[in-house]
């Protein structure tokens, strides 16, 4: 018998949300994280749940309820996406720069204009450089694992960092699949209550985030830094801790499919991967040796990791779902950074692939792939519409 | 001095970190000649930091003085000066 409820990813995140115990909800909806936030109102509204849902104007204000909730002491949420994040980025960085502990879901949904509110991955790669822990989900179960997870590695006394759990808009949170949500009773043996090492507290006054002049703000960034580097071993840690907890095993920092022998590695993010799982089975049934590596733990980004992991391939092929317009995608840019100067020289290739919406297609990947074994490719975009007339660059 | 994560700080926070470090150019001088205890040196001083009890008695505290000047420039009897930050000679 399967184990778990046909459930919507939405309900799914909620549900779990729900179980890690936040005490303050903050969150302004937005397509297509507005169900997750419906759900977890209605959760709250039902009184199924003790936590203070903080209804706001707008992203920006949800993102300092939670910061400020975060700093009196308690454990907190707030999910956004696309534009909504944009709006909170200040108080993103804000509320890394004080070390609070905000966990928020990141439903990936392309940035305007034009306007789309079609899943691609640029939202959050936008915050990479804000010193928050990002973990990207393949699949519902997988979303609902990771945020209990995050609770715990961004609560760690030796990491105190935001964590940001991705997931590609509509193609989970809107699809139903089942999903196995843990009991409250393992919940809370898994996740102890928040315990925090600074809080806004009348009666022990504190000041947080206050100024830091030339002489001290470059410590702060390099302890963050050093901070997000040890913070590689808790993850994978927490990831073990989850395995014998639940039964179910959690990859950490990536899960590799079909890696070990194979020349020829996909590395993605997220829900792609599953389509390229696909495609890999194909391959290797018709004797190439590809295997898919699915990066989960962006930031940090797991350099030695991705090193030992990668350096017997011969060509990686990086499919992403975002641009740095005017550079190459964020995901190659780092792993070609990963190999610069090492031993292993593999060839590495950029691609682009399903920004918003952009069906992916086991065609797209196999193009792809077989690409990348006779070139390197730098960002090259995949599944351009080729009847399309565009100004100034065809037209 | 230590930096906490988050760069948490506790009340009197200011007694450690002492931002007249901030200072570039120049200091005031009282020179305590023709002082007449208007007191408006003080008044108008944005850090606070200038103090006196009577004729002949204002000083600013270098340990905050940012160096602004509104003092000198205020001063009705013309009793304070810049100088040079490294003293009068520097």
């Amino acid at each position: 018998m399967v184990k778990g409820r046909m459930l919507q990813g939405a309900r799914a995140m909620a549900e779990m949300c729900a179980l890690c115990r936040p005490k303050v909800i903050s969150a302004y909806p937005i397509t297509p994280q507005t169900l997750i936030v419906e759900e977890l109102s209605q959760i709250v509204a039902d009184g199924d749940l003790e936590a203070e849902f903080i209804n706001v104007e707008g992203e920006h204000s949800a993102a300092s309820v939670v910061l400020g909730a975060a700093a009196v002491g308690v454990r907190v949420f707030t999910c956004s996406s696309s534009q909504g994040l944009l709006l909170m980025s200040e108080v993103i960085f804000n509320i890394a720069g004080m070390r609070l502990p905000v966990v928020m879901i990141c439903v990936n949904r392309s940035v305007s204009a034009p306007l789309n509110i079609w899943n691609d991955q640029q939202d959050s790669i936008i915050m990479r450089d804000s010193g928050w822990i990002q973990l990207y989900a393949e699949n519902n179960q997988e979303t609902c694992d990771l945020l209990l997870q995050a609770h715990k590695i961004a609560e760690d006394h030796r990491v105190m960092l935001p964590a940001m759990v991705c997931c590609d808009g509509y193609v989970l949170p809107h699809a139903y699949e089942i999903v196995d949500l843990p009991s409250q009773a393992e919940v809370d043996a898994f996740l102890p209550s928040y315990d925090p090492i600074y809080k806004l507290d009348i009666d022990n006054p504190t000041t947080m985030g206050a100024f830091a002049d030339p002489e001290k703000y470059m410590e702060t960034r390099y302890m963050i830094q050093e901070t997000m580097k040890k913070s590689l071993s808790v993850i994978e840690e927490v990831a073990r801790d989850f395995g014998s907890s639940f039964g179910r095993s959690s990859y950490g920092l990536f899960e590799k499919y079909r890696v070990d022998d194979a020349s020829t590695v996909v590395v993605a993010l997220g829900s792609m991967a599953g389509t390229i799982k696909d495609v890999v089975d194909e391959l290797r049934d018709q004797g190439e040796k590809v295997g898919i590596l699915r990066l989960i733990c962006y930031r940090p980004f797991p350099k030695e990791a991705l090193y030992e992991a990668l350096s017997a391939a011969e060509n990686i092929v990086i499919m992403e779902k975002d641009i740095s317009l005017g550079g190459s995608g964020a995901v190659a840019t780092d792993m070609r950074a990963v190999f610069y100067g090492r031993e292993a020289c593999p060839r590495i290739s950029g691609f682009i692939l399903g920004l918003g919406g952009r069906d992916i297609t086991v065609d797209d990947i196999k193009t792809t792939i077989s690409k990348a074994q006779h070139q390197v490719a730098d960002a090259d975009f995949v599944g351009l519409k080729e009847d399309l007339e565009l100004e100034g660059i065809n037209g | 001095m230590k930096i906490t994560l988050g760069t948490v700080t506790h009340p009197g926070g200011s007694r450690v970190n002492k931002t007249g470090s901030w200072r570039t150019a120049s200091k005031p001088r009282f020179n305590h000649q023709a002082c007449v205890a208007c007191d408006v040196c003080a008044l108008v001083c944005p850090e606070g930091c200038i103090f006196g009890t009577g004729q002949n008695t204002y000083y600013a505290n270098e340990d905050y003085c940012k160096g602004c000047g509104i003092c000198a420039e205020v001063c009705p009897v013309h009793d304070i000066e810049m100088i040079p930050e490294a003293g009068e000679d520097g």
